[in-house]
């Protein structure tokens, strides 16, 4: 008996560890988001919502691992660079299927990076320093480049404006079938109702770590839906409530809220991004550097930011581009130039700069209600040191379109999370509305993006920093962290950006 | 009566027209276009030529009117820029909880209203006529989207009865479908009980003091036979109107509380639509709605031929 007794306990101790995993493997998560996604199409969108569905369903050749660093995804190792910075040779990954069943082969690549660089914008970006995409044989491919470009490998691992890898018989300038390699594949989509994945059986994950975006990338769950509520006020309801298993997006205000949920608890991402304050250079009053620089030191961003987010706990002051630990972190530029707040020192300057009163026409929106509210400190400020504000309050649509004109408008309000190349900042372009285009700009951030050593690049990044306090292109006004939830079930979710659940399980 | 029916007909279709010119106009001259929500913060502005160009909104706004005037004389409402279908499709599929949350409000509001409404011009003057009145003033002066925000706090994420928002997920049963319909319905019902108690009550005076009611109580009739069945029949009118009425602004959609309770209907495509400037289902769900308006009007007057023998065109 005791035999018995003793065998049956060692069979269940073996057994326990086996039957603890096999407990987190299955269900289905249901995953609120702030709406529809505007397209399944993640090459010719940048809305982060496109991204956010779409990196479940289509894979980029690399990613970013969790200190924002280029890993590979889809290429079998980081790219072999020509020591001229001019030739990329990528080696694929073997075995991979895409979800209709075929092989990935560098047909579907070479196919796929073409329409990359015709239709997303990134992809536009990187085609003017490219000179041709080839295959070398089935599993390499080989980008030359008209000039040394080193965004290049972070375009290529980023998941919006996406340079996502689908086979060459789909590459239709209208996609209409779905068609990834990763980890889970549509199912089904009724638009505003739920976006549906399945896990992808003959998914091939990389072998060792779980590493940010990078690494291995399990397959947990049978399967993930989104569904949009657009509704905030309904978002926070349904978290409390237990509804979703993840919700993304919500008020900072609903944070005490959440952590009294019993089902349910609240996710910090600290610090998300930035708002940003843009000038249009290009036309206006604000095309007088000496005006921008008279505006930017007459704003108090503590002010604007305890405004717009309440308590220090979601939000800090930081003049520097990138927080730290990012390897772009650098002061350079900003002791002195940020959060000033200094009225009569502005009005001083804005008169010296030949100020002619004309209003300062400030384009803003109340779909992000924290961009109108930093909007009204900002106007305040601006009115004590003698300027003439004309609020424009619009909703976001109008906004993307009227900031297209230049002569509509003088500052817009933006924010953007901290991008892991700061190439990819849309500021930073001389065509992106705002137009900065000057022989500082264009010598800094040439410069920067011809320069491929990471060490190298660091420093070259402080010298383009300095160059946006010099002209004052936009104004950060500080750092932001985004709230969500998720269910007290949920495991293996870890706050990012744009959130991801490959590796997320039910605990049961 | 053929004549006016012809002539009611000829009339419909001179609204729809004026309909169809109005909305593509306004929806064309107001600010902000797919191109630049479909694209993301991020386009540049040779994206978004290119891709408006491919969308044919470079062209003039009368060769676009031209072109969509075309398409609906075919019988075509559009392709939807966003949702990879046809407009028809997709008011069709957004169909569905529309009509339950119609259904459902409509009758909670009549189950209501009616024989409070009955009941309160009955004993005039009396508590449960004060009350009704009170109740009525409230409940009109309730939105629907802030008493289902109420109820919502209450019955789902107090007590959890009902989901907070949604239309249940892939392969949900239709009872399902009509359970995250419950606090929508309850919400929309309640206050749109209020117009119809109201005009119930009014209707039902006005006729009880009428001749023949008298006629009616002196013959020795029971009274509820004299309510019911020759008050109740001549005070329909005004009371089927105003039902009517309020289908119609319910079935275009409960905007804000389709909105608020995430329910995929006629009111929150719209709302979706408009915020990512979606042209042809804008233009399609108006059209469809200023539609049925016309058509449940024309209704509600051959109906008072049904009710009202006195009525003759």
């Amino acid at each position: 008996m005791k035999l018995k007794l003793a065998y049956f306990l060692a069979t269940a101790l073996i057994a326990l560890p086996g039957f603890a995993i096999a407990q987190d493997k299955g269900g289905v998560i249901n995953v609120a988001t702030i709406g529809e996604p505007p397209t399944l199409d993640p090459m010719v969108s940048t809305a982060d919502l496109v991204g956010i569905v779409t990196q479940h369903m289509f894979e980029t050749l690399y990613t970013f691992d969790k200190n924002w660093n280029v890993t590979p995804l889809l290429a079998d190792k980081l790219p072999e660079v020509s020591a001229d910075g001019k030739v990329y040779t990528i080696k694929l990954r073997s075995d991979i299927k895409f979800h209709d069943g075929s092989v990935m082969t560098s047909k579907d690549v070479v196919a796929s990076l073409n329409r990359w660089v015709k239709l997303a914008s990134r992809g536009k970006q990187a085609g003017m320093f490219m000179d041709n995409v080839k295959a070398s044989d089935p599993s390499t491919i080989v980008i030359t480049l008209k000039q040394p470009y080193a965004p290049l490998a972070s375009l290529l691992a980023f998941n919006n404006s996406a340079a996502i890898i689908i086979p060459a018989d789909k590459q239709a300038d209208n996609m209409t079938d779905f068609i990834g390699t990763g980890p889970y594949m549509l199912k089904d989509r009724k638009a505003d109702q739920y976006i549906q994945l399945v896990k992808f059986k003959d998914y091939k994950s990389r072998a060792g770590a779980i590493d940010g975006y990078g690494g291995a990338r399990q397959q947990n769950l049978d399967e993930i839906r989104f569904v949009p509520v657009p509704d905030a006020n309904t978002r926070v309801e349904a978290s409390v409530s237990g509804q979703y298993d993840y919700i993304d997006s919500l008020p900072v205000e609903a944070f005490d809220k959440l952590k009294a949920a019993k089902t349910t608890q609240p996710l910090m991402l600290k610090p998300f991004g930035y708002p940003v304050f843009v000038f249009n250079t290009a036309e206006g009053t604000a095309k007088n550097v000496g005006v921008r620089r008279a505006i930017r030191q007459a704003l108090n961003m503590d002010d604007m930011l305890a405004a717009a987010f309440g308590s220090k706990d979601f939000y800090s002051l930081n003049g520097n581009i990138y927080p730290q630990p990012y390897s772009w972190a650098t002061d350079a530029g900003s002791k002195g130039n940020y959060n000033v707040g200094d009225s009569a020192g502005a009005a001083k300057a804005a008169k010296e700069a030949g100020y002619d009163g004309k209003p300062v026409r400030i384009l803003t929106s109340r779909q992000y209600e924290f961009h109108y509210k930093m909007a009204q400190v900002a106007a305040e400020y601006l009115k004590a040191a003698g300027f003439a504000v004309d609020m424009q309050v619009v909703d976001w649509a109008t906004l993307t379109q009227r900031r297209a004109e230049k002569p509509l408008w003088d500052i817009y309000i933006t924010h953007s999370p901290f991008l892991p190349e700061p190439a990819l900042i849309g500021s930073l372009s001389a065509s992106s509305p705002g137009w900065w285009d000057s022989a500082l700009r264009n010598s800094t951030v040439e410069a920067f993006s011809a320069e491929a050593d990471p060490k190298k690049r660091a420093e070259l990044w402080a010298n383009v920093q300095k160059a946006i306090y010099d002209e004052v292109p936009f104004i950060k006004i500080g750092d932001f962290n985004a709230v969500s939830a998720m269910s007290t079930k949920l495991q293996g979710v870890e706050p990012a950006p744009w959130p991801y659940f490959w590796n997320a399980s039910i605990k049961k | 009566m053929i004549s006016y029916i012809a002539q009611r007909l000829a009339g419909m279709i001179i609204v729809m027209f004026l309909v169809v010119s109005i909305v593509f106009v306004i929806v064309r001259v107001t600010p902000g276009d797919p191109a630049s929500v479909m694209l993301g913060p991020e386009a540049t502005q040779q994206d978004l030529t290119d891709l408006r160009n491919r969308l044919g909104l470079d062209r003039s706004i009368f060769i676009q009117y031209v072109f969509y005037f075309g398409q609906l004389l075919q019988g075509d409402l559009g392709q939807s820029i966003f949702l990879n279908m046809p407009v028809g499709a997709a008011l069709l599929d957004r169909a569905e909880p529309t009509f339950f949350l119609t259904l459902f409000a409509l009758l909670i509001a009549c189950v209501i209203a009616l024989p409070i409404g009955i009941y309160a011009a009955y004993r005039r003057g009396s508590v449960i006529d004060q009350f009704s009145t009170t109740l009525a003033m409230l409940a009109a002066s309730i939105p629907s989207f802030w008493l289902g925000l109420i109820l919502m706090q209450i019955f789902a994420v107090h007590y959890k009865i009902f989901p907070v928002s949604g239309y249940g997920g892939p392969g949900a049963s239709f009872l399902t479908r009509m359970h995250h319909l419950s606090l929508p319905a309850i919400a929309l019902g309640l206050v749109s009980s209020a117009l119809i108690l109201r005009f119930t009550r009014t209707s039902m005076l006005d006729v009880l003091g009428d001749d023949y009611i008298r006629t009616a109580r002196a013959k020795g009739l029971v009274e509820r036979v004299v309510i019911l069945k020759h008050a109740l029949k001549n005070a329909l009118i005004p009371i089927l109107t105003v039902i009517g009425l309020t289908a119609a602004v319910l079935i275009s959609g409960a905007v804000v509380t389709e909105t608020v309770f995430g329910l995929p209907g006629v009111g929150n495509l719209v709302v979706s639509a408009v915020l990512r400037r979606d042209y042809p289902v804008i233009q399609g769900a108006l059209l469809v709605i200023a539609g049925l308006y016309v058509l449940i009007n024309f209704a509600i007057d051959m109906l008072y031929l049904l009710v009202d023998p006195r009525v003759r065109y």
